[in-house]
Formats: C-alpha cells, structure tokens, sequence
C-alpha cells in the first residue's frame, strides 16, 4: 500500500503543472522559465542556493506573488487567469511559512478554526472538534489553549501546520518551515511533515533538510539563480546521478 | 469659600446638564472621530494616488490649524453656504473632524504594527482581502491603539470646553455664566473641576477595562496575582 503512495503510477494527470514561468522584481529576474510538475500523492522536495528563487516559486504557485509570464495549471483550470478568485484558489493549498505566522492575538486552538469558521462558515463547535483532532495529529491536543507566544518554535510550526491542513487543502506548500528553528525542534516538525506525506498528502517542501528529502521525497528539484537546474527522482539524485551545480551544492551543504 | 454653595452647584440641573451635554458631545465627537481616522488610515494604505492625496490633505488641513478656529469657522462660515446648523451640530462636526485627523495617525501606526506576514498567512489560508482586516489585521491593531486612543479620549473631553465660544451649553459655560451672575467664581469652577475629574476618572476605569477584555490571554490569567505575590515574584503565570 505504502509503495502505491509514494510511487504514483505515470498515467495520473498531473494536480499542477507550472509551464515556463517568469518573475521580476524591477530589473532582477528571480525566475526564469521555470517548469514543475506534481501529481497527486507526490512529494516533491525544491533545494538549491539561497537567493536562488525556490521561495519566490513557492509563492507563485498559490498566487502570493503574480507571474510575468508563463502558466500555471492546477487541476487543469488556469491559476494565472484566476486573479480575482485568487482567494478560492488558496483555499485549496495549504501553505506553511519559514516564521511560522500564527495568528498572536488568537490560542493554538483558534488559529485553526478561524479559517473553517470565516471561510467555510463552519460551525464553531465543529470547527474546534476538528481543531482538536489536527492537534491530536501534530501531537499537540494539550496545548489548544496556549498563545503563540507560550510554545516553542517546533510547537508553532506544528500548529501552523495543523492550521494550513484545516482547510483541507489538496496540496501542501513548505516554505523552508525548519529554518528558524533550534536544532532540536527540526526533528519534531520534519517527523510530521514526513508523515502526512506518507498518508498521500500533495507537497511541494522548500528546505536545507537533505535528511528529510532523502526519507520523504519522490522528486528532487535543484533550482540555481533562478532556473530549474534539475528535475531527478530521489534516488537518480542520492545515487549521484547529477547535474555539475547541483553536485557542487550538495558538497557545500554536507560539507 | 462656601462649602454649602459648591454642593449646591454640584447638585443642580444646570451643572448636570452641562455635564451631560459635555460627556454626550465628548463621547459622539469621538465615534465620529474615530470612523473617520479609520478610513483615512485605511486610505492611506491602498495603492491609489488620489486616496492617498485626499488622506494627505485633509490631515494637512486639519492638524494644521487650531481646533478653536475649525470650531468658528465652521459655525460662521457655513451658514453662509446656506448650511446651517445648530450649534451643538456645528460642535461635533467641528470636533469630530478634527479629531478624525489625529484618530489617522493612531490608526495608521497600530495597522502598521501587524507584521506583514500575518496577512500573508490569513491570505494564505483563503480568506479575502476583507476578511484579513477583518479577522486578523484589526483585532491585532486594537491592541496597540488603545492606550493612545485612551489618551485621545481624556483629551476630547477637555478639549470640548472650546465649543463654549459658539454658546453650546456644556460644563464651562455654564460654570463661566453662574459666576458671573454672582462673581462666585471658585465654587461655580470648582463644581465644574470636580464634575470634569469624575468624567475622566470615568474614561480611565473604562479604558483599563477595555485593555483587560481584549487581552487574549485573559480565560488563561483569570486567578488574579495579589499585590505581595507580585512583590515577591511569585505566582507569575508560567511561560513555556
């Protein structure tokens, strides 16, 4: 079963497909005729240098960012025509943040219902019953009171994480989600991100965490001052079957 | 100083009148001002060049000159656009707008205060433009205006003895008129002092209240800490 999950078969028409787009702010191009493609149940793991644009991607594929040129299709419908129903699209992808981004003025517990309860009208008291059981999934159901202020980084992210999946959202965007945590905090987040990818969650993980791309992913993207230099299943790219830029960033980061 | 004369005037209609008319011009002129310090500030941030003009403009115009003279200009000059009103109107228009301009500034640095990544994650989550401010930018913002917004408040309250000169009948006229009649001065100003301490004394005790519903934290903090607990620094809700 597991096997199924994490090796999708090749007919499955892809849950999104970002077709050479471009992105600039001002003068600098961040993005150049970038191209990605995810199927449902995937987990696509983006590395590569800071600065190289694997944010910047991020935030185009749920429409945080507007793109200069190219498409981007999710489930087949066009997001780069969709820009008055920006907000309908979102609904739909899940997104983690590298500061975690809780709400401060609202408890653990209240983060995750506000999206259900504003956006889809749910009930409050079905919004705090699913509130709970997302806790219990991050293994966090004691700390549905607390504010944000009271947990630790790995607890917030945790919860963020529990906040983004309240909307059940068909895929989930991480935006290098350990990178302000103190090392012994990033075990604890990556181990859930892990494991929703393994029940078949859609995701798309910017991170440094090769450790996680090796246990996680089914594709590995290495992006470069602002190209897709490599597209490489996870074992093309551990077995060291890769591109000359990738290979020199992989002996930086493992030293 | 006749003690009998100021309980006197403390306890007649006039001098409650005046007070009443006082609080009721205090707490419109600030709803007024506050409506309207909200939507410059909110002006203020969308990407429109005329918004931001207007937004400029009337906080040039309006910080700019004394409210003694907004207050007469508008009484005496828009009736001559065939606009009038009474006095009392003319009164909380005045103040009002004036006030408006100040309530901007409060406003625009408490939106300023909410980081612009919490309405990054509100968007993120599928909410609107709206329900973003609504939700998540506002309540947030609140917090931070309070305490300025309660100084504007005592502020207001005292800066509505202006409207005197346009013959509102609010406290210090009234004080004013009773004393010259009898050139009792010190018991008609002391009368309206006391009245005037009483109402802002009113304004903090409702401030403090308003700052301790809208802590977040309040159902986690509800055992309150006495006063030799908080010198010897014990019982402190813990934190992590």
């Amino acid at each position: 079963m597991s096997i199924e999950l994490t090796q999708p078969s090749q007919s499955t028409q892809p849950l999104l497909r970002v077709a050479r787009i471009d992105k600039s702010y001002g003068s600098t191009k961040i993005l150049k005729a970038c191209s990605l493609e995810i199927v449902p149940k995937e987990t696509i793991v983006v590395i590569g240098p800071s600065g190289s644009g694997k944010s910047t991607l991020l935030r185009c594929l749920n429409l945080l960012e507007t793109v200069d040129a190219g498409k981007i299709f999710f489930e087949g419908r066009e997001l780069t025509r969709e820009r008055n129903r920006q907000h309908l699209v979102r609904q739909e992808i899940g997104m983690v943040f590298q500061n975690f981004e809780l709400f401060s003025h609202l408890s653990a517990a209240e983060n995750i219902m506000l999206a259900p309860m504003k956006v889809l009208g749910m009930s409050r008291h079905d919004a705090h019953d699913l509130a709970l059981s997302l806790l219990d999934k991050v293994r966090l159901r004691d700390r549905a009171d607390a504010f944000p202020d009271e947990i630790s980084g790995g607890q917030q992210q945790r919860v963020a994480i529990a906040r983004a999946l309240a909307m059940k959202p068909k895929l989930m965007l991480y935006d290098e989600p350990t990178s302000a945590l103190d090392p012994e905090m990033i075990r604890e987040v990556l181990d859930v991100m892990a494991e929703l990818s393994a029940e078949g969650m859609t995701s798309i993980v910017v991170t440094h965490e090769m450790g996680f791309a090796r246990r996680a992913a089914d594709k590995i993207v290495f992006m470069d001052a602002g190209e897709v230099v490599e597209t490489a299943t996870s074992e093309q790219f551990f077995s060291g079957v890769v591109h000359e830029r990738a290979r020199r960033f992989l002996d930086q980061i493992l030293h | 100083m006749s003690l009998h004369l100021l309980l006197d005037y403390l306890g007649s209609a006039e001098f409650a009148r005046g007070a009443a008319v006082t609080l009721v011009l205090t707490l419109l002129s600030l709803f007024f001002g506050m409506v309207i310090g909200l939507a410059l500030a909110l002006l203020q941030s969308i990407p429109s060049r005329i918004a931001r003009t207007f937004s400029f403009v009337y906080l040039w115009l309006f910080r700019g000159t004394p409210v003694l003279f907004q207050i007469i200009f508008i009484y005496n000059v828009l009736p001559s656009f065939g606009i009038r009103f009474s006095a009392f109107v003319c009164a909380v228009l005045a103040l009002s707008l004036n006030e408006g301009a100040f309530m901007c500034e409060i406003f625009r640095s408490g939106l300023h205060s909410v980081k612009r990544g919490q309405r990054t994650a509100g968007l993120a989550l599928g909410m609107t433009g709206t329900k973003v401010l609504l939700h998540i930018v506002l309540p947030q913002a609140l917090r931070v205006v309070l305490p300025p917004i309660g100084n504007q408040m005592i502020g207001m309250l005292k800066l509505s003895a202006l409207v005197s000169v346009i013959a509102v009948q609010e406290l210090l006229l009234i004080a004013n008129q009773t004393a010259s009649a009898n050139f009792r001065y010190l018991e008609a100003l002391s009368a309206a002092g006391i009245y005037y301490l009483a109402l802002t004394t009113l304004f903090m005790l409702f401030q403090g209240w308003l700052e301790r519903s809208l802590d977040p934290k309040r159902k986690t903090r509800m055992r309150r800490i006495s006063l030799t607990e908080r010198l010897l620094g014990v019982g402190q809700p813990v934190v992590r």
